[in-house]
């Protein structure tokens, strides 16, 4: 009972991930501005920092959470470095 | 005290961040990740940002709870709005523009982090020279209202924390 | 779906219902992203995610993994914290940008600057 509910709402829920991931990828390719592209690549960084602590939990591995975390700190200074390019149009000043 | 130890929070904060991603409480993560957070530590205290001092720290936990139920109910609020059928077209968004009594930079930045954090509102810029800040509300209905919002519910219990 | 099974259904349960709302708040910030019409709009529908559906998925994983362990497994509070302190830093940056940007390029849409001083000072950096 509990491996077949388990089971099937880890799926579910990589699938809505996934779908997030697509939403979020489809207006990064869309547009139309800079910061548009910026916000939609922050935003699939953060589904796909879920959609590993989902793959974690599925494995039961814990090896996951390392990556989930060093995606959400990349996620963090890319976005970073990518609004102080659009303000600047340097990153580093 | 003050010389070997500057800044005692920040390095508790990182000694516990070091033994959470160590996963063991052995001696050796102990002294290492106390040697990283004093280390840490002094390199702040070589920076020097200017002291921030905490009035009343037993309204912190007060306003946590307050934040993390006003993050609920925006979520709540922002899903739907997202969610309406017909495309998503909120009632009216848009910038407003609101007059802070607030000065501490901490306060300041402690306010900007929490409208920001709540989904539906968005800090955009701050003007020191006359105290204004700017903030995008997906869902401005009534100007007035969302003012008032601000300086009741937020302003004032970060004023009494920081001020 | 091996280590699944250990689990009992007490914990299965919730762990379930977390991840399902985690992963469903996930995808509609992203639908928000489609759906809202201009970039002002769209950049409050990733806190969505960022908030509350990322905080259930981890909850849901150190539920998962203490009751599977059966010791506290605690660090998923590490990205909590950092997405707590990072998130705000971000969009502000990202909307201080657009902002600049588009007053720059004199879009009527966007509030002007203060008139009584040129430059706001960039405390913030």
């Amino acid at each position: 009972m509990s491996v077949a509910l388990l089971g099937w709402s880890i799926l579910l829920a990589q699938v809505l991930l996934a779908a997030a991931m697509g939403c979020a990828a489809f207006r990064v390719l869309r547009g139309p501005r800079a910061q548009d592209r910026v916000l939609a690549l922050d935003t699939l960084y953060i589904n796909a920092a879920m959609l590993l602590l989902v793959f974690g939990i599925r494995t039961g591995s814990t090896h996951y959470f390392e990556a989930a975390l060093l995606i959400a700190l990349l996620g963090f200074v890319a976005t970073a470095a990518l609004s102080k390019f659009l303000m600047r149009g340097e990153v580093i000043e | 005290m003050t010389r070997w130890l500057p800044y005692p929070l920040l390095t508790l904060a990182l000694l516990a961040a070091w033994l959470l991603l160590a996963e063991s409480l052995s001696p050796g993560a102990f002294l290492l990740g106390a040697l990283v957070a004093l280390l840490a530590s002094w390199v702040l205290a070589v920076l020097a940002p200017p002291k921030a001092r905490l009035r009343r720290l037993g309204a912190v936990p007060g306003l946590l709870a307050m934040v993390l139920v006003e993050v609920v109910r925006s979520n709540n609020a922002v899903a739907r709005i997202i969610l309406r059928p017909g495309g998503a077209r909120p009632p009216r968004s848009g910038f407003v523009r609101i007059p802070l009594d607030l000065r501490n930079p901490y306060g300041l930045a402690a306010l900007a982090c929490i409208l920001t954090a709540t989904p539906g509102t968005v800090w955009v810029e701050y003007d020191s020279s006359d105290g204004t800040m700017l903030l995008h509300v997906l869902d401005l209905i009534d100007e007035e209202a969302w003012v008032r919002i601000i300086k009741d519910r937020w302003e004032r219990r970060l004023m009494e924390i920081f001020e | 779906m091996t280590q699944a099974a250990n689990l009992p259904l007490w914990a299965a349960l919730p762990v379930a219902l977390l991840l399902l709302t985690g992963a469903g708040l996930g995808l509609i910030g992203s639908v928000g992203l489609l759906r809202l019409r201009n970039f002002y709009e769209r950049i409050h529908a990733p806190t969505l995610a960022t908030t509350l559906g990322i905080g259930f998925i981890l909850l849901a994983s150190a539920l998962h993994f203490s009751v599977l362990q059966s010791r506290p497994v605690l660090h998923e509070v590490l990205i909590a914290v950092l997405m707590v302190i990072t998130t705000p830093v971000t969009l502000m940056l990202l909307a201080r940008a657009a902002l600049y940007r588009d007053r720059r390029e004199g879009d009527p849409e966007v509030p002007p600057l203060p008139p009584q001083v040129s430059r706001p000072q960039r405390r913030d950096g």
